[in-house]
């Protein structure tokens, strides 16, 4: 059952075009990451869908409901904000119950919603106090109460963790996490943080430039990224690029660059098929192997330039032909620079894109 | 003990050179240059603004022969307070005899309801403008800002004209009318500064809790301006009490405000010039404003100082 339903939004500033004809089906109790770069119109569509802001052409529903023009309080939703944007004046309970108060619900039926919200989320001690007293973690969670007391069908997070420090952020993770398990709600969230995309999402949804570019698990995200913009985007270190061509000789398809060439024999091509012409071959530094043997269908050997420890693993940069090339490998097997190794991989796990258009070959 | 051999404490003659340098807060000479520029200029400044209020405290304690013998600066041989109570209760002013204290409460029956009037509506339109992008906001905005700089003398007479026909020439509702739209730019500008700072999630917030333009105002918005009001409420207050220009306009002789009455009793050319009273009477209109910026004077800057840097 379709839970939110946006059809064919655009929003304009003047001339500005922010979202461009933009659709998304979130089905119920689906939990959507809306991910991409700073100024890709995440924001906007959130408050589109909320209701803060009018389309300019397109239909919203939600639970089948057209609620295009109506107000955001009607629209059966809840929203949390970065900033928090608790109400300065009120306690904790009064900030949790003003959306109660404006609805006209009976007294004992908000304290007792105020009191079920506030158990969830471990605040009962801080009910009488004021936002300013509270920490930022604290603050948070009062928020997102402010939205589950109102017993929402769909609740909207826009960047609620990204003002707390990191350890904060993953437990807050975790208990968000929990919160949808517990509740089961529709969960719409928009995020800059990967790892909260990755481990949140039911499907992640990549925008850029107001349009969504892809919408998938988010494991589908990763190994098969869409476009070379997703492919670039979605993990951490980020994926190599190697700019050639793509040949087709005696039947096989190659990848060929300067001082390089990479059978692709072992290549999922996509169905719709393929012509020679310039490429860029992307492979994820995860998946490359470092002195691990002559079992890849490619192996070269190649000169350590840089050496990133990250901690639990190690960034070694390397050139594969004369363009530069990263291995992700565990930090107690690191080698140390000018170090002469053998790097592998397997075709089978690269992304290659159309150099023009930059869609998934 | 251990520690303290291998880090010798504090204080100890041990301690090797690099360590022996400056420490704690940096030593503040009392007599340095910048000192004797910054204090020296306070004091000349403060002397030049008060020494005229200190002639007018002593001028009005004196009897008219003390006055008569010159030395404004020396303090009053003999203390009388018949100045003050002939310029609040018994001074002439043209035709009625009753001293500034019909001034007065004119004033005051034209002050409140201006600042109380003007300040609502400002705050509204503030908050509206700020937060609700209705349909022609930019438009009006341009407008009210344009009639913050116009110059009040070129609106004197057509609004002579207009409270004429609708009948309040000459009474106090007509100058309350007045002051309350010349105040009204300004404020406005005010108020949605101020709102304007208020972070926008806060209002997107209130509207998905289900308030609308009058909950989110009083509920959310008001709670938080009161420095703002403060600000304006100083602001209208000074302003009006102060005024003399629409009051020797928009008045009649009994609806005169304190101002202009008092111009009339300085300024009256009968009999001899009394001096005490004259001081003692001007003392007495300036007293609300003063008390006012004695008062809210902390609050004021701090009103201030949050619009400036948020807006
Ligand atoms: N009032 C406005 N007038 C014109 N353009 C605007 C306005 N508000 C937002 N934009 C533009 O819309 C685009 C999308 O903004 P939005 O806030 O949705 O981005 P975002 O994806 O949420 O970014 P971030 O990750 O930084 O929060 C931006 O390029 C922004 O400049
Ligand atoms: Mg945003």
């Amino acid at each position: 059952m379709t839970s939110v339903l946006v059809k064919d939004v655009s929003l304009n500033y003047g001339a500005v075009e922010v979202l461009k004809n933009l659709n998304i089906d979130v089905a119920e109790g689906e939990f959507i990451v809306l991910l991409g770069p700073s100024g890709c119109g995440k924001s906007t569509l959130l408050n589109c869908i909320a209701g803060l802001l009018d389309v300019s052409s397109g239909q919203i529903f939600i639970k089948d409901r057209n609620v295009t023009w109506e107000e955001p309080k009607d629209r059966g939703i809840g929203m949390v904000f970065q900033s928090y944007a608790l109400y300065p004046q009120m306690s904790v309970e009064g900030n949790l119950s003003f959306g109660l108060r404006n609805a006209g619900v009976p007294k004992d039926e908000i304290a007792r919603r105020v009191a079920r919200a506030a158990s969830i989320l471990q605040i009962e001690p801080l009910l009488k106090r004021r936002p300013a007293a509270l920490s930022g973690g604290q603050r948070q969670r009062v928020a997102i109460g402010r939205a589950l007391v109102r017993d929402v069908d769909v609740f909207l997070f826009d960047e609620p963790l990204s003002n707390l420090d990191a350890k904060l952020r993953s437990e807050l993770r975790v208990e968000i996490k929990r919160l949808h398990q517990t509740l089961g709600n529709t969960m719409i969230y928009v995020t800059h943080d990967q790892i909260e995309a990755m481990t949140l999402a039911d499907r992640i949804a990549v925008m850029k430039g107001g349009l969504i570019q892809q919408l998938d698990r988010p494991q589908a995200i990763y190994s098969r990224p869409i476009n070379r913009f997703v492919a670039g985007f979605i993990g951490s270190p980020g994926m190599n690029f190697l700019e050639g061509r793509l040949e087709l000789r005696d039947g096989v398809p190659h990848f060929a660059a300067d001082g390089l060439d990479i059978p692709l024999s072992t290549y999922p091509f996509d169905a719709k098929g393929f012509a020679p012409g310039p490429v860029s071959f992307g492979m994820r530094p995860e998946h490359v192997g470092l002195n691990t043997g002559s079992g890849w269908p490619f192996s070269r050997q190649v000169e350590v330039e840089v050496v990133e420890p990250m901690g639990s693993d190690t960034l070694v940069w390397t050139r594969l032909g004369d363009q530069n090339f990263t291995v992700r490998v565990s930090s107690e097997r690191a080698p140390s620079i000018g170090e002469a190794v053998s790097i592998g991989f397997d075709p089978l796990r690269a992304s290659l894109f159309d150099s023009l258009s930059g869609v998934r070959l | 003990m251990t520690d303290a051999a291998i880090l010798p404490a504090a204080g100890t003659s041990s301690r090797p050179a690099a360590l022996s340098g400056p420490q704690g807060p940096r030593p503040r000479r009392a007599l340095s240059v910048r000192n004797v520029v910054i204090y020296g200029t306070l004091t000349v400044v403060a002397v030049y603004y008060l020494l005229p209020l200190y002639v007018m405290v002593v001028t009005s304690l004196k009897g008219l022969p003390e006055i008569r013998m010159g030395n404004i600066f020396s303090p009053p041989v003999e203390i009388t307070f018949e100045p003050w109570v002939k310029a609040w209760a018994t001074a002439c002013t043209g035709l009625n005899c009753d001293g500034l204290s019909r001034g007065f409460w004119n004033s005051v029956r034209i002050t409140v309801p201006s600042v109380v009037f003007s300040i609502v509506v400002a705050s509204v339109n503030g908050y509206a403008l700020a937060n609700w992008r209705f349909r022609g906001a930019e438009l009006f905005f341009t407008i009210l800002i344009v009639g913050a700089f116009i110059p009040y003398q070129v609106m004197l007479y057509p609004i002579v004209i207009i409270l004429r026909e609708i009948g309040l020439y000459g009474s106090l509702w007509g100058l309350v009318i007045v002051h309350s739209i010349f105040g009204m730019p300004i404020l406005t500008l005010l108020f949605r500064n101020y709102f304007a700072s208020v972070p926008e999630e806060l209002f997107k917030a209130a509207r998905v809790d289900g308030a609308g333009f009058w909950q989110i105002y009083f509920k959310i918005m008001l709670p938080m301006a009161l420095p703002i009001f403060v600000v304006a409420i100083i602001l209208q207050v000074t302003g009006i009490w102060n005024d003399f220009l629409f009051g020797v306009v928009y008045t009649r002789p009994d609806t005169y405000p304190m101002t202009v009455q008092l111009n009339n009793i300085v300024n009256s050319v009968q009999g001899v010039k009394e001096y005490n009273v004259n001081m003692a009477a001007t003392i007495l209109t300036g007293l609300v404003p003063l008390i006012v910026y004695f008062i809210s004077g902390k609050l004021f800057v701090r009103g201030i100082a949050a619009g400036a840097v948020k807006g």
